[in-house]
């Protein structure tokens, strides 16, 4: 690119610019889970100016998505949690008082103890979510309990990997292996990419739209995904099984189904045929509300790509209680078209394993996160909601959990049927909550520590599975704002206050990514330097090659169209479609999603992203806005199924991008917390509403998708006062 | 249904509302230069025809008017800059294509002009503030100055005649110029401003005036003035009406919409049509109290300004 | 050297990094902005369109914010960037009510600022930076004289529109449709 040549204005201008030279520095973002690597560049007075992604990344190729860009408000952000707390009563006043971290540790030391003592290590838990995570994990490892769990499982992904182990053998895990950039055909279900901004995801949503593959959405709202889409098929909600079958019966009916594929690698295909026999298109119309010329269509065009399509699994499915089976409908189509293992399809991931650091073997524990959920045979995580449930059985159970630990999960936004969630928080002996933020769960907390922002710290090596392996560094950019501390230190702290100290046996984890770099063939001085480093393949090409034999890690070996497992389990060997229930009479369909510029309610206070998007708004149908009597902007309250009323209001968007049986609104807002200066009040939580979940019975998620909400024009908490 | 709407970015607290970056000192200037640009016109006017001595007021008493009304303009202009000590930047140049710079620079010769004429009629015309002050006792080069400038008084006067309809013009094209604000974008508005402008000076001169005839004579000259303000404001509707979308929705803000009680009851009714009725019946030899229609006129005028400033800045173009 | 930018708006997902990459790029304080996001939505359910848009300063051809600028703080530098002077500019605000796409705010330091194409990066070799951030890429920068340019191309190739044509200001960003 060859600018100006000169301009006396410009060349002053620039220098003025320019004069400040910024340095960088190599992390990965932590506004998300997509971890895609980053430079932090600051200028000489160790201000942080600006995150810029790593080009060598291919979770990012370079481009950071907004909340990534906007990473330098969670370092900025003057609401930020400044120093350990206690909570004490100071006249009859439950409060918090600011407390030095030896004396906050030493009283977390002997809540650790007393557990121990009384009820044995296993009654101390640990819900976490992101990096913090896996220090703590060591710790309580070490200490004695596999109590754990994450809302990334039972809220999130837990049933696709369900779904997708039971067919292929293999879980989606994440970043996901698909490989859109070069499909022919991409077919998202209620998978509002664009929307979602998992970074390459998106990157290559785009390279597929350049390279005019034809996307397909199936979404009741007009998504922006379905805005891009060739065909945007708007379902009725909680029908996508129908909808789901009655494509297999096409492909098998017309006989467009891969067969080649289906023969060599898959198994159960004539009970599948039999199974699909009667769910027409027309039978699917009259549940979903979709054409069945669209259905016919649209079948045809993804047995045209085959192999080259992508029927996208989605991440956040815990939906209606039967997501398992949905995800596995979602994998039984990708089997019959073959698209698993082939370009276009779902490619083979692969990562780089990082040598574990030594330490001394973790004690056995008696029981743990896996004894909570057995009624689940698939719950292969923990279960954050079983962890609650536990919690409120406490004395009537042999699995008594006493006290909880919470990092980097604002549980009170997180958690279907928050009611639950704080009587389980009232029963415990003690709750220590690990935050950057004082969010919701903080003020639960009997001790609230102030973690220091990923901008600020050292972490662990991001080894994630992709094309091809590679391993990403944390580095911090800063010394830690205020008088906050990292988890890794937070963890070796509690750890020699307990006599565990031999599981830390360093001074810096700086140590620990040094010796493990160089266990890698690299160094932490290169790594600093380069920030991301990619590896060869080592497991064999990226897709099957022609005729490759190939065993997939089923119980058959082959892709399972019909799950003898399932069966005897006595659950549905095949999917089958069971109507949901309906909104009653005067009731709407709650729906919701991400918003672009937002990380659910992470990153709501923060001042970048704030300042983007600050509130909510209620996505109401123009039909809806007309019987109901409602003006834009006008603010209403909700009310849903269970009487259960909206803190706050929400203002009206009346667009006709979402259906008239539902309304929207993005996740994440209506922060109830003062501390949150920019966030306290803003907009609605859906997680307010959120009372009613269908749990699935495989793995234990928690169906978030089944609540219903009316709509309430006067403020029904000023009544209340009166 | 067509819905248009900012995702990010607008709407937040430094953008959308501050559009409306014009504020009250803006009004009030654009009244106080067209009331400056009157008085000034006709001063100038009555002296080069030799009626100084019929109509005193519009030539001498009123001159006081015109440079406290432009200092006063002047310093509101100013602090409605938000970057205001780098005003001296107006004169490191002139933009022909910029009515703001046409504006800085007929106000930097105008309000000078303004202060000599004054000054030139000032022991004449108030005899009693000298005595009082002794001003020119104190002060001995005064005289002198006084004397310079009474005999140099025709080349002033010949100045300001189109120094003072430049001025009067300019406030209307200061906003007729931006045709990114509908409502303002016509070629009406300076002669319309400058009409304006003069029928306020020509109402202020009524106001200072003792003389009966020279009343009479302005009140003629007013409404006169105020049936070609009519005729331009109905011109100017008419010309919405013919104009595209948003000229249409800009003209709902003045004839359906926030602005219309404003416009119709206290600019249309009360600044024009009320005080021409007056001064009409007083033609006809009854007796009205001149100050009525003298004070109904200049708060039309203001008010008028006002409106325009802020109803046009709440236009935008529809894309 | 005319430069201009080129938004696919078949691309764009609204996501808004453009806007944020631009105030930390340029220093932007909070509350204010040089760019942001249009959606547009059109028909009605289930047959909708949707169009989201980046927008900014046009660096018009033809720029009523210069022409109607006292002070010449307003201008036009080389490749047709319109630019402004902060120490030339008096804060009269002519040039906010003259630009008809409302693509400049009153800095809280008194000027009035707008996007500079990033002019200071192009000094660089690089890209603008809400050009270079943008995830979709969706976002095209270059040289309208040189006819073998993304952005020459992309409009030879494409349909395209500017914003507001009837304002006669001659915009260089151009959507592809
Ligand atoms: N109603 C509703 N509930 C949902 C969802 C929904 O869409 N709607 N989505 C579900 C899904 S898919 C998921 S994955 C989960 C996500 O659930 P969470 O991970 O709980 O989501 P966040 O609200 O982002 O909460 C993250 C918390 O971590 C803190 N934090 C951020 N960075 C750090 C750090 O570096 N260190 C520490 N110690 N803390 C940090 C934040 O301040 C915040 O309190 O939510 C699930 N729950
Ligand atoms: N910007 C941003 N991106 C994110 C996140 C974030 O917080 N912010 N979080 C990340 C995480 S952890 C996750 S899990 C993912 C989640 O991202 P996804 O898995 O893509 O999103 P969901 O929240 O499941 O889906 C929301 C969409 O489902 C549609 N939907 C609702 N009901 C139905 C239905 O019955 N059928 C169908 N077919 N569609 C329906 C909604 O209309 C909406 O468009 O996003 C990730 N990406
Ligand atoms: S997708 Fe965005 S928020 Fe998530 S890690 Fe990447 S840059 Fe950060
Ligand atoms: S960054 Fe790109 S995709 Fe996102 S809003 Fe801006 S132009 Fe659109
Ligand atoms: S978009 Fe507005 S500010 Fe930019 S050059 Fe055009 S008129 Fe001027
Ligand atoms: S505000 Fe500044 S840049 Fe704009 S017209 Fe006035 S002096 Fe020129
Ligand atoms: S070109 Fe630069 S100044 Fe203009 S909007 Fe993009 S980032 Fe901002
Ligand atoms: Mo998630």
């Amino acid at each position: 690119l060859n600018m100006f040549e000169s301009n006396p204005i410009l060349d002053k201008a620039v220098k003025e610019t320019v004069a400040k030279r910024l340095s960088r520095s190599a992390t990965y973002c932590e506004v998300c889970f997509w971890k895609c690597a980053a430079w932090i560049y600051k200028d000489e007075h160790n201000d942080i100016k600006k995150i810029i992604g790593n080009e060598q990344d291919s979770h990012c190729n370079g481009r950071l998505c907004p909340r990534g860009t906007g990473g330098i408000g969670m370092y900025s952000d003057e609401d930020r949690l400044k120093t350990p707390l206690i909570r004490t009563t100071i006249n009859g006043e439950e409060t918090y008082r600011e407390a030095s971290w030896d004396e906050a540790l030493n009283l977390i030391a002997s809540k650790f103890k007393d557990i121990k003592a009384n009820y044995g290590s296993e009654a101390f838990a640990l819900l976490k979510h992101g990096s913090p995570g896996s220090h703590l994990e060591h710790l309580f490892k070490a200490y004695g309990s596999d109590t754990i769990a994450e809302p990334a499982y039972a809220q999130c992904r837990g049933p696709r990997e369900t779904g997708f182990g039971l067919t292929f053998g293999s879980w989606i895990g994440s970043p996901e292996p698909t490989d859109i950039r070069d499909t022919k055909c991409l077919v998202l279900i209620g998978s509002h990419l664009g929307e979602n901004m998992h970074n390459s995801q998106v990157q290559e949503m785009s390279d597929a739209i350049d390279n005019d593959a034809t996307l397909i959405t199936v979404d009741p709202r007009y998504s922006t995904a379905a805005s891009k889409s060739k065909h945007w098929l708007p379902i009725k909600p909680a029908t996508d099984i129908a909808l789901l079958l009655s494509w297999m019966h096409v492909l098998i009916e017309e006989d467009l189904y891969n067969k080649n594929y289906v023969e060599k690698y898959a198994t159960g295909f004539e009970e599948l045929k039999k199974h699909v026999k009667p769910y027409t298109p027309e039978w699917a119309y009259g549940i979903t509300t979709i054409k069945p010329e669209d259905i016919r269509k649209t079948a045809r065009i993804m047995a045209a790509a085959a192999p080259s399509v992508i029927i996208h699994p989605g991440r956040h499915v815990v939906w209606y209680g039967d997501d398992s089976q949905r995800s596995r409908a979602v994998a039984i189509l990708n089997g019959l078209l073959g698209s698993w293992g082939n370009r276009g399809g779902f490619y083979f991931k692969e990562k780089i394993s990082i040598p574990k650091y030594p330490h001394p073997h973790y004690p056995e524990p008696k029981w743990g996160w896996h004894d909570l959920g057995t009624q689940y045979p698939y719950a292969e995580m923990g279960l954050t909601t079983a962890i609650v449930d536990a919690t409120l059985q406490a004395d009537k159970s042999k699995y008594p959990i006493k006290a909880w630990m919470v990092a980097g999960t604002n549980l009170i936004n997180t958690l279907p049927q928050r009611e639950k969630t704080i009587e389980a928080i009232n029963k415990l002996d003690f709750l220590v909550v690990v935050d950057t933020m004082p969010m919701e769960i903080t003020g639960y907390a009997d001790v609230v520590l102030p973690e220091c922002t990923y901008l600020e710290r050292y972490d662990g090596i991001r080894s994630a599975p992709n094309r091809t392996p590679s391993i990403a560094v944390r580095i911090p950019a800063v010394k830690p704002k205020y008088n906050s501390k990292p988890a890794w230190w937070i963890s070796k702290q509690i750890a020699e206050r307990l006599g565990l100290g031999a599981y830390f046996n360093y001074d810096d984890f700086e140590e620990v990514i040094a010796w493990q770099l160089n266990k890698l063939g690299t160094s932490l001085e290169e790594m600093k330097k380069i920030g991301v480093k990619n590896f060869p393949r080592q497991s064999g090409p990226l897709y099957l090659e022609v005729e490759q034999d190939y065993e997939f890690n089923t119980p058959s070996g082959k892709i399972e169209l019909y799950s003898k497992e399932l069966a005897n389990y006595g659950f549905d060997p095949i999917p089958v479609y069971v109507p949901h229930p309906e909104p009653p009479q005067g009731f709407y369909r709650l729906n919701y999603g991400r918003s672009p510029m937002h990380t659910f309610s992470r990153t709501i206070n923060n001042p970048y992203l704030n300042n983007l998007k600050s509130e909510n708004t209620l996505w109401v149908n123009p039909k809806v806005a007309r019987i109901l009597n409602l003006k834009k902007d006008q603010e209403v309250w909700l009310k849903n199924q269970d009487d259960i009323i909206s803190t706050f209001s929400i203002k009206v968007r009346i667009t006709e991008r979402i259906r008239w049986d539902s309304v929207y609104m993005y996740h994440g807002f209506g922060h109830n917390n003062k501390k949150l200066s920019r966030a306290f009040g803003k907009g609605m939580s859906d997680t307010d509403l959120i009372s009613s979940t269908v749990i699935d019975p495989l793995m234990g998620g928690t169906g978030l998708r089944g609540n219903f909400v009316s709509i309430l024009k006067e403020n029904p908490h000023k009544t209340k006062e009166i | 249904m067509q819905e248009e709407l900012f995702t990010s970015g607008r709407n937040i607290p430094n953008i959308d509302p501050s559009l409306q970056i014009w504020h009250w000192p803006i009004s009030l200037y654009l009244f106080l230069g067209g009331l400056a640009a009157g008085i000034l016109f006709f001063a100038a006017l009555f002296y080069l025809l030799g009626k100084e001595k019929e109509y005193p007021t519009a030539v001498k008493t009123a001159s006081i008017v015109p440079p406290i009304a432009l200092s006063i303009g002047i310093m509101a202009l100013v602090y409605d800059l938000t970057h205001p000590l780098y005003t001296w930047q107006l004169y490191t140049t002139f933009r022909i294509e910029s009515p703001m710079s046409w504006g800085a620079w007929v106000l930097l010769i105008t309000t000078p002009l303004s202060f000599l004429w004054a000054f030139s009629f000032y022991r004449e015309s108030y005899p009693k503030t000298e005595s009082k002050l002794k001003l020119f006792k104190k002060l001995k080069f005064l005289a002198r100055t006084e004397h310079f400038i009474i005999s140099n008084r025709k080349y002033i006067a010949y100045a300001l005649i189109p120094l003072s309809i430049i001025l009067g013009v300019y406030t209307g094209i200061l906003l007729s110029a931006f045709n990114a604000r509908p409502l303002w974008n016509n070629a009406i508005l300076g002669p319309l401003f400058l009409t304006s402008g003069l029928s306020t000076g020509a109402a202020a001169i009524i106001l200072l005036s003792k003389s009966r005839n020279e009343r009479r004579v302005f009140s003629k000259i007013d409404l006169a003035l105020i049936v070609i303000e009519m005729a331009l404001i109905i011109h100017m509707i008419m010309g919405y009406y013919a104009g595209s979308q948003v000229q249409l929705e800009a003209m709902e803000l003045l004839v359906g919409g926030e602005f219309t009680l404003m416009f119709f009851g206290f600019v249309i009714l009360l600044g024009l049509l009320v005080p021409a009725t007056l001064e009409t019946i007083e033609l006809f030899g009854f007796k009205v109290p001149v100050v009525v229609p003298a004070v109904l006129v200049i708060i039309g005028g203001l008010l008028f300004r006002f409106i325009m400033v802020e109803a046009g800045q709440l236009t935008r173009y529809l894309y | 050297m005319r430069y201009a930018m080129v938004i696919d708006t078949l691309k764009c997902v609204g996501c808004s990094d453009c806007v944020v990459a631009c105030q930390t790029e340029n220093n932007i304080p909070h509350g204010y902005c040089r760019d942001w996001i249009t959606e547009a939505v059109s028909g009605s359910y289930p047959n909708l369109e949707l169009e989201l848009r980046s927008e900014r300063c046009n660096h018009c051809d033809n720029a009523p914010c210069v022409r109607c600028c006292p002070t010449g703080a307003s201008h036009i530098a080389e490749g047709g960037i319109v630019l402004v002077t902060p120490d030339k500019c008096i804060g009269c605000g002519a040039c906010i009510e003259s630009c008809p796409y409302d693509a400049r705010y009153q800095h809280p330091d008194g000027y009035v600022d707008k996007c500079t194409f990033c002019y200071h990066r192009l000094k660089k070799g690089q890209l603008p930076a809400c050009v270079s951030v943008c995830p979709t890429k969706c976002m095209y920068f270059g040289d309208l004289d040189d006819p073998n340019s993304d952005v020459s191309q992309l409009l030879k190739n494409r349909t395209y529109k500017t914003l507001a044509p009837e304002a006669g200001t001659k915009p260089h960003v151009f959507y592809l449709t």
